[in-house]
């Protein structure tokens, strides 16, 4: 529970070793706090996240999963916001036949500098899904 | 599966220790499965600990190594090197993060900052539990660097590739070498002429023997990948025998029929279809441009240098990287963008170059001696709406450097800037000095509220409401209304799209990471340099060749290469060829295989850049990454998910 007596929620971050993991470190490097129940994945690029993954998260306890989008800054190619965003389409509608709320899955484009906006992220993530159970 | 791990948590000084309770994390990771051996030590990078785990993985025949510290991006090049000296396999080590995104980001919440430590101390376990000792991939490299465009950046590179003893192949499309900068008389920031840099590094090309160079030529095609990539070049005839200054070369030209206008001079003059080298391009000598001649033969009938026999060459080179300064295009403003094309008198910083440089006793534009010149900075960069919404960063300096030497040259010139904030950074900041000394009047508009350019009669007038005077509105009448063009991305060239170079949202070749690797892409063996990669003055241009030059260097000097080894590999019992993946890679990494009656992809391993975008559209669930399986990834998440 934190201080507000909400639930701390259990965020499940895919990020990325060269645009969002620098972000991530920054909000570390710059005190700039999010929950401690946010824990990162490292991957090559978000649009190599599975599906399986996120469902896999869910069912060991994860309250949420987070997926920290290369977006336009994806040194691979340039559909891979395209490509990220089919991800979570499909997952989202595996996530309804399942009964889960698809608002358990978001994402967002967090570039290599964006440290803020991922904290912003995190502590909205944490608001929603504290709510929530 | 690794059996015997060997599990180091780092205090950082205090750094990780004050916030993370470090022996805690300890106790409840020790007996891990698969956990031989734990310790926590004060750094885990000094010396005497690296020392200290060289000895144990021999000593307790350790297969795995963990070690909780700070982010992979300081360390962990540095603990792989550690299990390499030890005899482990470099992928048999896995780093976790509790400083930056562990102590530090909840400093406020020590008892949540432990939780989260030991939490991804177990995800990592897991992980090394699972890794698979991978070699790295081992190839040959060819020992010779291919260089697209001949402007500064390409021959400075290529002229420090073959100084360190390599082959170049420069590819100039054009007949001249020189690119932009051929265009510029005098530059900033140093009193040389374009001409002058041009000559020299000219020189320094064609007098080093391990430099061959291609003007006329482009890539048709290319195959194969770092360590051996194969380029078809074509080279385009000149249709002239010799580089020739003679009389029966004038009356070639003067009898050409065709005119049409010189791109070098932005149009505001005409060339016939042959035509010679300006001065600032070399080399010196008469070209036919194929795409314009007629073949009427009137040429021919004068000069017997001409020689309409030469064909179009194909030649194939090999060479183990690519390096691509292909440079930029100059912002051409929309139909009356600030008056530009309807109003007689507007025309951009790159024109007012080229008048200057054909203008002898005093500046005249369309037969009007000019007196009163307005630049409106920012056209075509810091874009409130439209596509460039980046800043062009050569373009005060200029604009300020070109107005002051104007005023050198006809003294009887007035220079109004128009400006949305000066920007000439660095040592540039000399040039505005200097302009203001000599009387040149600065205004400044709001982001929201540029300038507008009015025509009354045959009079142009320039109005701004002026931040700098208390947004006044000025008004001015100009003689010449100069537009200060941003730089933007060369249009049409094949090279992007021939290498899969990614662009980025400005439109130009994207590095791979802006600060830490700025002349590499993700395609292995390419670097790009100079302005193809965004705005950028000549020192910043040659700065970025050099860095290029020595990345590309390193990708041939060895005569072999070794690979990352984090490529897709797909199962090929479970794959049933749906060309999912096959669509989904952006590098054609994808090969169909047909072995009998089975029907399967293969994953190139010297092609994959393992960036996992096959991974999630498989239906059959039949790829995975290296180091990024199933396995791995779903075992990190129970570990992580646990209470
Ligand atoms: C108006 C203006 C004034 C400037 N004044 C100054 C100044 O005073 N001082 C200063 O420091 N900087 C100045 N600059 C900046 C300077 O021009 C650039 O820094 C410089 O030109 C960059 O050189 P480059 O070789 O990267 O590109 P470029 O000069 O554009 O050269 C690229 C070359 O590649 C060739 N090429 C393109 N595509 C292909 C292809 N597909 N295959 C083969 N070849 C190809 C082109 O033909 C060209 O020769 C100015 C820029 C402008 C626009």
């Amino acid at each position: 529970m934190n201080e507000f007596g909400r639930k701390q929620a259990k965020i499940l971050v895919f990020s990325t070793e060269k645009i969002s993991d620098p972000a991530i470190d920054m909000a570390g490097l710059l005190k700039q706090y999010y929950p401690a129940g946010v824990y990162v994945i490292s991957l090559p690029c978000s649009s190599a996240v599975k599906p399986r993954w996120i469902l896999h998260a869910y069912e060991k306890g994860f309250d949420g999963v987070f997926i920290a989008a290369d977006g336009s800054d994806c040194p691979h190619d340039e559909s891979c916001t395209e490509k990220t965003g089919r991800i979570v389409m499909q997952t989202h509608e595996k996530m309804k036949e399942m009964n889960l709320d698809p608002a358990r899955l978001r994402m967002a484009a967090i570039c290599s500098v964006c440290s803020e906006a991922f904290v912003k992220q995190m502590k909205s993530f944490n608001d929603y899904l504290g709510n929530e159970s | 599966m690794k059996k015997k791990i060997g599990v180091y948590i780092c205090h950082c000084g205090g750094n990780i220790s004050d916030y993370v309770d470090v022996e805690k994390v300890y106790a409840e990771v020790r007996n891990e499965k698969g956990v031989a051996l734990a310790k926590i030590t004060m750094f885990a990078c000094a010396d005497a600990n690296q020392k200290e785990m060289e000895a144990d993985i021999p000593e307790k025949d350790l297969d795995g190594v963990v070690v909780a510290s700070c982010s992979p991006q300081l360390h962990l090049t540095t603990f792989r090197a550690v299990v390499e000296r030890a005899g482990l396999n470099k992928y048999d080590y896995v780093h976790a993060n509790i400083r930056e995104q562990g102590s530090w980001a909840h400093s406020d919440n020590k008892s949540g900052a432990t939780e989260n430590a030991i939490h991804v101390v177990k995800a990592a376990i897991a992980k090394v539990r699972n890794a698979e000792s991978l070699e790295p991939i081992k190839i040959s490299s060819v020992k010779a660097v291919a260089v697209i465009g001949a402007g500064v950046s390409g021959m400075r590179s290529a002229i420090a590739l073959a100084k360190a003893g390599c082959k170049v192949y420069i590819i100039e499309r054009d007949h001249f070498v020189g690119g932009r900068v051929a265009q510029w008389e005098n530059l900033f920031s140093t009193n040389e002429t374009g001409e002058e840099i041009i000559k020299r590094l000219y020189n320094d090309t064609i007098n080093n023997d391990n430099i061959t160079l291609y003007t006329g030529a482009q890539v048709l095609s290319q195959s194969g990948n770092i360590g051996s990539y194969r380029l078809k070049v074509q080279i385009n005839p000149g249709f002239v025998r010799n580089s020739v200054y003679s009389y029966e070369m004038d009356e070639a030209i003067s009898v050409c029929p065709i005119k049409i206008p010189d791109l070098f001079n932005f149009g505001f003059t005409q060339r016939k279809a042959i035509y010679r080298n300006h001065s600032g391009q070399l080399p010196i000598m008469a070209v036919i441009d194929d795409e314009n001649c007629t073949r009427c033969g009137d040429c021919e009938k004068v000069c017997k240098d001409i020689d309409f026999s030469q064909q179009k060459k194909e030649i194939n080179i090999e060479v183990g990287s690519v390096l691509v300064a292909s440079g930029f295009d100059t912002y051409t403003p929309k139909n009356n963008e600030f008056g530009y094309c309807v109003i007689d008198n507007v025309i951009t910083l790159p024109q007012l170059k080229r008048l200057v440089a054909m203008s002898d006793r005093h500046l005249e534009y369309k037969g009007n001696r000019i007196k009163n010149i307005a630049y409106i900075y920012c056209v075509g960069s810091r874009q409130l709406d439209g596509e460039n919404k980046y800043c062009s960063r050569y373009c005060c300096t200029a604009a300020i450097h070109t107005a002051t030497e104007i005023r050198r040259k006809y003294k009887e010139i007035n220079n109004y800037h128009f400006t949305r904030g000066v920007r000439t950074y660095g040592k540039q900041e000399i040039y505005y000095s200097e302009a203001l000394k000599m009387g040149d009047v600065f205004m400044q508009s709001f982001d929201n509220e540029l300038p507008e350019v009015l025509q009354k009669g045959n009079k142009t007038f320039v109005k701004i409401k002026d931040i700098l005077t208390e947004q006044k509105e000025l008004k001015l009448q100009a003689d010449l209304v100069v537009l200060v063009t941003s730089m933007v991305p060369r249009d049409g060239i094949s090279v992007n799209d021939l290498f899969k170079l990614p662009k980025g949202r400005d439109g130009f070749l994207k590095e791979i990471h802006l600060k830490l690797r700025p002349v590499e892409t993700v395609i292995d063996g390419i670097t790009i340099a100079g302005c193809c990669q965004g705005p950028m003055n000549l020192t910043e241009s040659v700065n970025s060749a050099l860095s290029a030059a020595t990345k590309s260097y390193s990708y041939v000097s060895k005569g072999e290469l070794e690979l990352e080894p984090i490529i897709a590999k797909v199962d090929k019992e479970a794959c049933t060829w749906c060309d999912a993946c096959f669509k989904a890679c952006p590098f054609d990494a994808i090969i169909k295989v047909e072995e009998g009656f089975k029907v399967f992809a293969r994953v190139s391993d010297s092609i994959c850049k393992g960036c996992g975008m096959c991974l999630p559209v498989c239906p059959k669930d039949a790829i995975e990454l290296n180091s990024y399986t199933n396995r791995e990834i779903e075992e990190m998440i129970d570990m992580l998910a646990s209470d």
